[in-house]
């Protein structure tokens, strides 16, 4: 109790201070004045009557002092006083705190960015409710959507006793699928199909009105639709009402149920880099379940069930499932939280980005070290003064300490604003294909982590030229003039050791960036077997007004003589579906080849027109290509790739052989692969079939290469299709260069990011060279004075100048090197054409360094050569 | 002047601000200084400021309790007395002091060689 009392009271005490400073004044006073009469009365004269008064009292000041202290808190004064000097300090060297702030402030930012990215995709759940028990279950005989025919999913959900519940949404939906007409500009909008559990797997509520019924789930039920936030916004201005309202889609009236909430980004979990606009009843019933291979499965586990036990009960359930039914597809389900298929693969990149800051703030500390130490060097005398007038160690190991955490925590505040403005930019970055990145944002694990980053900064930082401080005796440092002594030697020692340490971490993140760039560079450079370049696609989807396939194919022929007659138009074709934009394939065999049932050869599949092939810049091996004459009229062909080819006819020419396709087609050409997984990855086989021949596509994308600009051949297709399609956006054209770089999208991401801090890294390295080299000129201007009185030109001067600079540059490389040479293993998931150890990357950074090193020794060299040996000698 | 020393000479004066407080009612810093010289017949000379240290510990655990009225020679002066637990924490420390000074005198008279 009297415990508790007493810190109140010392509280209170502490703020009170002038009162009870006052209160003390007044009893001191009354107190004097009685000793006085005291004294007086026994016989004293006036003054000797004060005199002994004041001694029987004792000192007052301290008596003042010890008061304070015993009846508030002495810590917090002393910290008070501590940040007081600290400002003033500070303020009078306005130019290094702004330099130190500004260092640490870019520091912190970078990692507090960087913390909040490994946050949101790593640590954080995803943003569902139980997020935990949310399972994601690939096929892993279905490259490359991992997707399961719904026939499966409907018998898993029946069989298996690890589920709450299994959803789906049709993978094989398209970018612009729904054109929206009636009211406004037309537009096409993105639609995913989902089963009607979907939402509530997730755990997912609409904002307004409600999820799909059963009914609405049915084949040719009740055509009904649910908007995502953002269409809601920006087509409907957030109008509630428009839930129950009809809307024409697809030239079909739709009824809106309800409105999904902002925070249900499918886009950003499912599909990053691209965006949705709404949500479609996928029905799981016979139907669909002859589509083939369609369904992305996700389910919510029992409570209590782990996903270990989910994957054993699937291991049976798997090959029992693909035993009763050999009329389907392949099935082996293959489960991992959906976390994991979401970030998953981006552990590995985001790990090494978070390295590479973490490296980055070792450089900001050694930097801030040193200048600490630099700027202590000019404090000794002031130091050793506090020491002379009873200043404890501790005390003043505690004020350096004080003065490097008010830095870093400046530099904090100013690195929450870099992060601030970072996350802005990432959540509005488009089409980046990084999965929850618009869910990035500065929340409160963010700023605890940069308070606690900034107080282990400051006291890094801080500590070893803290520790330096009461190193020199009193006596010697008065006595010091600025002639170099003990004291600074071990300095010197000690900033050039930082200054290693500096080039070393530099190296280790040049070297990383560096294989990272080169991977980058040669993914750019990759032969994608096609050209994106100059080519621009457009969705033209006949439509409802051509319901057969002869009243298409007139629409293809007008549609592509319309095209072609297009100044600046150098090819065009249609193909269902876009490089790098989703696949799926087909099993294919050559006519009389027999296979087993698991090594049936597939291939993916693309419908597309004669000229496709120019257009997208695809190679014609052998054969031709198809024309508008192969119809349903003409025999049956197909085209197949090089690799399909030799797969199916080894040693064979192809050309002429028939495949059992659609009960046989011929093949009248060869061509050469496409990247159209991703870019880093092979084609595999492929193959062609005629859009006059089936109707076995969900889209029609016309292709052009064109030498004209973008914004026109988006006016000038616009006028020329009119006739045609009266309702295309103007913001509906896409160039293929942009699936192409939304593909290389998370990797120029991080290669950005690490190409950001390295740079930062090397200027700092780089300052910090300045810093020790200037300094060491500075303090060797006597030296140097009478080596040029004696005799030694300007440029020996420079080279031995030059020569001390690469000493510690070279020793900060071997080290670094030897350490990049271990840590760059750790790159290789992410290296694309280039080794661990790529010669290339090491000695291109290596020049890099010694370059930079040599530029930073070079101004204080060239500034030495100029000192003038009279002044340097006379200035002591 | 003798230094007071230690927390043992700490406790000891805390000891007999509030025994003579508790002895002779509500006193002013100047007259507990002056009680505590004459009863120690000068043998503990105190730097008479030291005494208001003790006074504002004493206070701060409400041992003791101040008001401020007028001194003798009509001067404005802060009147300390003893608490209710001021007095409880007095008696529990007097059974202390005895016990140990009473352990400490057996031992001192002690004698070598029996």
């Amino acid at each position: 109790m009297s415990r508790l009392n007493l810190v109140v009271a010392r509280i209170v005490a502490f703020f009170k201070r002038s009162d009870l400073d006052r209160d003390l004044d007044n009893e001191l006073e009354a107190h004097l004045c009685l000793l006085v009469e005291e004294n007086i009365a026994r016989g004293l004269s006036p003054e000797e009557a004060h005199r002994t008064a004041h001694l029987k009292l004792g000192n007052l000041v301290s008596l003042k002092e010890a008061h304070r202290e015993t009846r508030g808190l002495p810590v917090i004064d002393t910290l008070l006083q501590d940040l007081r000097f600290t400002f003033r300090i500070l303020r009078r060297d306005l130019g290094f705190t702004f330099f130190a702030i500004l260092i640490v402030g870019l520091g912190i930012g970078a990692s507090a960015l960087i913390f909040s990215i490994v946050n949101t995709l790593l640590l954080r759940p995803l943003p569902f409710k139980d997020a935990d028990s949310l399972v994601w279950m690939a096929n892993k005989q279905s490259v490359p959507e991992q997707t399961t025919q719904v026939g499966y999913l409907l018998d898993a959900r029946e069989a298996n006793r690890s589920f709450e519940e299994l959803g789906a949404y049709f993978a094989y939906y398209n970018v612009g699928d729904i054109k929206l007409t009636g009211d406004g500009e037309p537009e096409r909008l993105t639609g995913i199909p989902v089963s009607q559990n979907f939402f509530h797997v997730l755990g997912v509520e609409p904002q307004i009105g409600r999820l799909f019924t059963e009914e609405e789930c049915r084949i040719n039920g009740p055509a009904v639709v649910l908007l995502t936030d953002g269409l809601w916004r920006r087509r409907f201005g957030s109008n509630p009402e428009i839930v129950g309202k009809p809307l024409r889609l697809n030239e079909q009236s739709v009824i809106v149920v309800g409105v999904m909430p902002a925070s249900f980004d499918f886009a950003s979990i499912f599909a990053p880099g691209s965006h949705v606009d709404l949500y479609r009843p996928f029905p799981l019933t016979p139907e669909t379940d002859r589509m083939g291979n369609t369904s992305a499965i996700v389910g919510r586990l029992k409570p209590g069930v782990s996903l270990e036990a989910a994957r054993s009960d699937f291991n049976i359930l798997g090959p029992q499932l693909r035993t009763h039914h050999p009329e389907r597809n392949e099935f082996e389900p293959l489960l991992s939280s959906l976390k994991e298929h979401v970030t998953g693969h981006l552990r590995p990149a985001l790990l090494v980005l978070a390295c590479a800051v973490g490296v980055v703030m070792l450089i900001v500390c050694a930097n801030l070290s040193n200048l600490l130490l630099a700027r202590n060097a000019t404090r000794q005398k002031e130091m050793a003064i506090r020491v002379a007038l009873g200043a404890g160690r501790r005390r003043l190991v505690r004020q350096m300490l004080t003065e490097s955490i008010v830095l870093s925590g400046a530099g904090a505040i100013v690195g929450v604003l870099v992060a601030l403005v970072g996350a802005r930019v990432l959540t509005h970055l488009d089409a980046i294909s990084i999965p929850l990145l618009s869910n990035v944002q500065i929340d409160f694990g963010v700023l605890a982590f940069t308070l606690v980053i900034a107080i282990l900064t400051g006291v890094v930082f801080g500590l070893v030229p803290a520790l330096q401080v009461p190193v020199i005796g009193v006596n010697e440092s008065l006595k010091e003039n600025n002639r170099g002594s003990t004291g600074s030697r071990k300095h010197a020692w000690l900033r050039s050791s930082l200054v290693v340490a500096e080039i070393a971490f530099a190296c280790l993140l040049l070297v990383g960036t560096g294989l990272l760039v080169r991977s980058f560079l040669k993914v750019l450079d990759v032969n994608l077997g096609f050209q994106p370049e100059r080519v621009v696609a457009i969705r033209i989807d006949p439509g409802t007004a051509y319901p057969t396939q002869t009243r298409r194919n007139a629409y293809f022929d007008e549609a592509l003589r319309l095209v072609q007659n297009t100044n600046g138009i150098e090819a065009c074709g249609l193909t269902d579906v876009l490089p790098l934009e989703g696949d799926r394939s087909w099993g294919v065999a050559g006519k009389g080849q027999v296979y087993q049932r698991e090594d049936y050869p597939e291939a993916f599949v693309r419908i597309v027109s004669d000229g496709y092939l120019e257009a997208m810049g695809i190679p014609l091996l052998a054969g031709r290509d198809f024309t508008a004459h192969d119809t349903t009229d003409s025999e049956q062909v197909i085209i197949i790739n090089k690799t399909l080819a030799e797969k199916l006819w080894p040693g064979q020419d192809p050309v002429g052989q028939m495949v059992t396709q659609d009960g046989g087609r011929r093949v009248i050409g060869v061509v050469g692969g496409v990247r159209h997984v991703t870019v880093e990855q092979d084609s595999g086989s492929e193959m062609y079939l005629p859009m006059r021949q089936t109707n076995d596509y969900s889209a029609v994308q016309l292709v052009v290469r064109t030498m004209l600009p973008q914004a026109s051949v988006a006016t000038a297709l616009r006028s020329v299709l009119k006739p045609l399609d009266p309702n295309i956006g103007a913001n509906e054209f896409r160039t293929v260069q942009q699936l192409v770089d939304k593909a290389t999208s998370p990797r120029r991401f991080v290669v950005m990011m690490l190409a950001g801090f390295s740079t930062f890294a090397l200027i700092l390295a780089a300052l910090g060279i300045y810093a020790v080299i200037s300094y060491s000129v500075h303090q060797r201007t006597h030296e140097i004075g009478i080596r040029m009185a004696l005799g030694e030109s300007a440029r020996t001067l420079q080279l031995r100048i030059i020569r001390q600079t690469l000493r510690l540059a070279v020793l900060g490389l071997i080290i670094g090197l030897g350490g990049s040479w271990l840590m760059t293993r750790a790159l290789v998931g992410l290296l694309f054409g280039v080794t661990s150890n790529d010669p290339a990357a090491f000695i291109g950074m290596v020049a890099i360094l010694v370059v930079v090193a040599t530029a930073a020794g070079y101004f204080p060299a060239r500034r030495a050569s100029r000192i003038d040996p009279i002044t340097a000698l006379r200035s002591n | 002047m003798a230094e007071i020393r230690s927390e043992i000479m700490q406790g000891t004066l805390d000891l007999m601000v509030l025994q003579t407080l508790d002895a002779m009612g509500p006193l002013h810093g100047y007259g507990i200084a002056r009680r505590i010289e004459q009863l120690s017949e000068n043998a503990l000379v105190v730097n008479q400021g030291t005494i208001y240290l003790c006074l504002i510990r004493l206070l701060q655990k409400k041992w003791i309790k101040a008001t401020w009225g007028t001194s003798e020679n009509n001067r404005k002066a802060k009147f300390y007395s003893i608490s209710k637990s001021g007095q409880k924490q007095l008696k529990a420390e007097t059974e202390d002091w005895k016990r140990i000074s009473g352990v400490i005198g057996r031992l001192l008279e002690l004698t070598p060689g029996r």
